[in-house]
């Protein structure tokens, strides 16, 4: 700096410069107006997320208007209705109405006779009667519009019969898949769906451990560990359909004796392809691998330094050090980290749509070399149908799924919370 | 990450200049060299991934160029994607792609930039731990929800707005739009992460200056942080590149050269997952061609990682 810098005077005598007073104003205004702007950008989120659930909860109820192949009236006797139909009276309706082949497998099923009353009822409506949903509405239609449904329904599907449904009920839970929305359940995807990401959690949380442990606690600043880090952190970013690709030309194909279970001689040589439970639960753990490694590197970090020192200073060695003071330290943050990836799996479709292709399953999977359907794909297969019915199903299956999901996360909060308190 | 290095070895003297240096070390038992055999492998188990991306992907995809129907100049400029009659031109899948991605980002960058700053500049503590759980949520949903949003809440909020005639059942407006919801979660923490970096001086120097709340964080704090807010887009551009689900549902089932938003166009990963959710023979040119998209998906992707991968190490170096 050479010399004192000028100050220009007048603008210490001048005080009250207009310009300058509408010019704070100005500038005030928009700083006010801006701060309003970025409130209401925050609550976009909000509202959307809020938007969202209510869409979905609308779609699980509403009017339906169902039509029967043959009217209720014509099988039952005279003067009663579905509901005080006894067994013994469905016993004599269903060998009348049904043919010889199908009633015998239904007794071999459960003897007629011996099922309760509402599970007789059940079977005159599906196996006699079968309705049909012609068309469907949401809660807010049903009840805004119900007139003009009514009017439509007479209209257009005068035999039908407008009802009001309920599409999420217990039997939707406990059913298998069936073509028929009035009818289908999801107890085939939710148990798919179980299967695998137990798959994948007792592929992905040793491998996704150990990495993390070696990353932070054995590997030094060499050529290798730089490459796998900067690898970690690329699969990361992989988009999960990569991984569908990845499963499907290596554990499904590959890999398809030990996938299909041919090896081990579990399967049907015939029917045995690799597109398994297995080959579904490796590829999400691959999937989720890296998330596991992230999130437990921090976890492991977060441990102080001086822990360590002390249990070196006693003599332990690196292993018993990290087996016996780091690693308990760091569980609380490694399950929260490893249950938030797990509940991705949950969720996740596109690579499982790659690995399962043409599923359809209305049979529960019972091992690993099992066929499968899960959850979101069932939702995903639902949602691309085009009759009304098919959409109010996919919204209860969304429903049972985000419910599971919310549990997930609770438990990784609850995990967290319990260990925190005792370890720390 | 630097190694924590005990010194637990002791030169000591034994008489006269004579030194012996005592190891205090307890020995490395055999078990424990295998349990770090073991560690070892685990980490490398991330290497085997990626070598079996590009192995996989890229053999597939070599034998899908080699067919004499197709060639590497045709995949690149055909404007026609029909594998029945031999079309393989990739550019109606990706304007699709990029269309849907572009959608995304014009939702998710000035939200999430708003979002951010206001959670990083204006919210109270109390605010910020209520508002960041619920945005994470937002993030955690399935995408194949919300693609099923899209079609039933979005398509129709569209069609009602500009007319059935022109906006499709399926369109990539709709795909684009929720797609921008989905990633405006991912974009706004990175971009609070990168603004909160900023030093506390800075934005003191500004006040001290005379600037208000808002001149300090769109004139000091945004462009202190840039290179941070540039990485978070890129991720969360290459985030939209490559999510399959919400255009699955809602964009449309087939390939369409258009830039009209209003129109189903099917994407990359949209295609992906219809042709493989069919049945198709391995030894087909379709299920060849899936690889080659797919191989060109991962390097995209991974490009974009990287760009942002590197800009986020050389920003870190800025401030610490």
């Amino acid at each position: 700096m050479n010399g004192t810098p000028t100050i220009p005077d007048q603008n210490l005598e001048e005080p009250a410069n207009p310009q300058f007073e509408t010019n704070v104003k100005n500038r005030n205004r928009k700083g006010a107006t801006w701060r309003y702007i970025f409130l209401l950008s925050t609550v976009v989120g909000i509202i959307a997320l809020s938007v969202l659930v209510l869409t979905i909860i609308d779609d699980t109820y509403g009017l339906a208007a169902i039509e029967y192949k043959v009217p209720l009236s014509e099988i039952l006797p005279p003067g009663k209705t579905i509901d005080e139909i006894t067994c013994q009276e469905a016993d004599v309706i269903l060998q009348e109405n049904v043919s010889k082949n199908r009633y015998r497998t239904l007794q071999n099923e459960q003897p007629i006779t011996e099922r309760t009353q509402e599970e007789c009822a059940n079977l005159i409506v599906y196996e006699i009667a079968k309705p049909v949903a012609r068309a469907t509405w949401s809660l807010s239609a049903s009840l805004l519009n119900s007139e003009e449904i009514q009017a439509y329904t007479t209209e257009k599907y005068p035999e039908a019969e407008l009802v009001f449904k309920k599409w999420l009920t217990k039997e939707f839970i406990t059913s298998p898949q069936s073509d028929d929305p009035l009818t289908a359940g999801i107890i085939t995807a939710i148990l798919g769906s179980l299967w695998i990401i137990v798959i994948v959690i007792i592929v992905a949380f040793p491998i996704g451990v150990g990495a993390a442990i070696y990353l932070e606690e054995y590997a030094n600043d060499n050529m290798i560990n730089r490459v796998i880090r900067t690898n970690i952190n690329n699969l990361a970013g992989v988009p999960s359909i990569i991984y569908g690709m990845l499963g499907l030309a290596f554990f499904v194909r590959v890999l398809e004796p030990v996938t299909s279970g041919a090896i081990f001689g579990f399967s049907d040589p015939g029917t045995a392809n690799g597109r398994t439970i297995l080959a579904a639960g490796l590829t999400l753990a691959l999937l989720i691998v890296p998330v596991i490694i992230i999130n437990g590197q921090e976890a492991i970090r977060a441990v102080p330094a001086s822990l360590r020192q002390a249990s070196y200073g006693l003599g332990a060695t690196q292993w018993q050090t990290i087996w016996h003071h780091v690693l308990p330290n760091a569980i609380p943050g490694i399950l929260t980290g490893t249950i938030l990836s797990v509940a991705r799996a949950f969720g996740e479709t596109a690579p499982l749509v790659v690995i399962g292709a043409a599923t359809y399953i209305t049979f529960n999977p019972e091992s690993v070399f099992s066929k499968f359907t899960t959850l979101p794909i069932q939702i995903y297969q639902w949602t691309a149908r085009p009759q009304d019915a098919f959409g109010n199903i996919a919204a209860s299956a969304i429903i049972v799924l985000l419910v599971l999901l919310v549990a997930l996360n609770a438990t990784a909060i609850y995990l967290r919370n319990r260990y925190s308190r005792r370890l720390v | 990450m630097a190694q924590r290095q005990l010194t637990n070895s002791f030169p000591i003297e034994i008489g006269e200049g004579n030194r012996k240096v005592l190891d205090l070390r307890k020995r490395t038992k055999l078990h424990e060299r295998i349990i770090q055999g073991l560690l070892f492998i685990c980490g490398a188990i991330s290497i085997f991934t990626t070598i079996g991306i590009v192995v996989y992907l890229g053999e597939e995809a070599l034998r899908f160029f080699t067919l004499p129907e197709v060639t590497l100049l045709e995949f690149f400029t055909g404007t026609v994607w029909q594998p029945q009659i031999d079309e393989f031109g990739i550019l109606p899948l990706l304007t699709a792609t990029l269309m849907t991605t572009m959608i995304a980002m014009l939702v998710a960058i000035p939200l999430g930039m708003f979002v951010a700053i206001y959670l990083s500049e204006y919210a109270s503590p109390k605010v910020r731990s209520t508002i960041k759980p619920t945005l994470e949520i937002l993030a955690g949903i399935p995408t194949v929800v919300l693609g099923y949003f899209a079609l039933t809440w979005v398509t129709p909020i569209l069609r009602g707005v500009f007319g059935e005639n022109t906006v499709q059942i399926y369109n990539t407006a709709s795909a684009g739009l929720v797609m921008g919801i989905l990633i405006l979660p991912l974009i706004s923490s990175m971009v609070e992460d990168a603004l909160s970096a900023v030093p506390i001086s800075l934005r003191e120097g500004a006040y001290g200056l005379g600037a208000t709340k808002f001149e300090v964080a769109t004139q000091i704090v945004v462009p202190a942080a840039l290179s941070g807010i540039t990485a978070a887009l890129i991720l969360g551009m290459s985030r939209a590149f490559g999510e399959a689900m919400i255009v699955a549902i809602a964009a449309g089932a087939g390939p369409n050269f258009t830039l009209n938003p209003f129109e189903g166009a099917e994407t990359m990963t949209g295609h992906i997952v219809r042709i493989s959710g069919g049945d198709i023979s391995y030894e087909s040119v379709e299920y060849k061609s899936l690889f080659a998209i797919a191989l060109f998906l991962f390097l995209v992707t991974l490009f974009l990682n990287l760009i942002s991968q590197r800009i986020i190490a050389r920003y870190r170096e800025e401030y610490d």
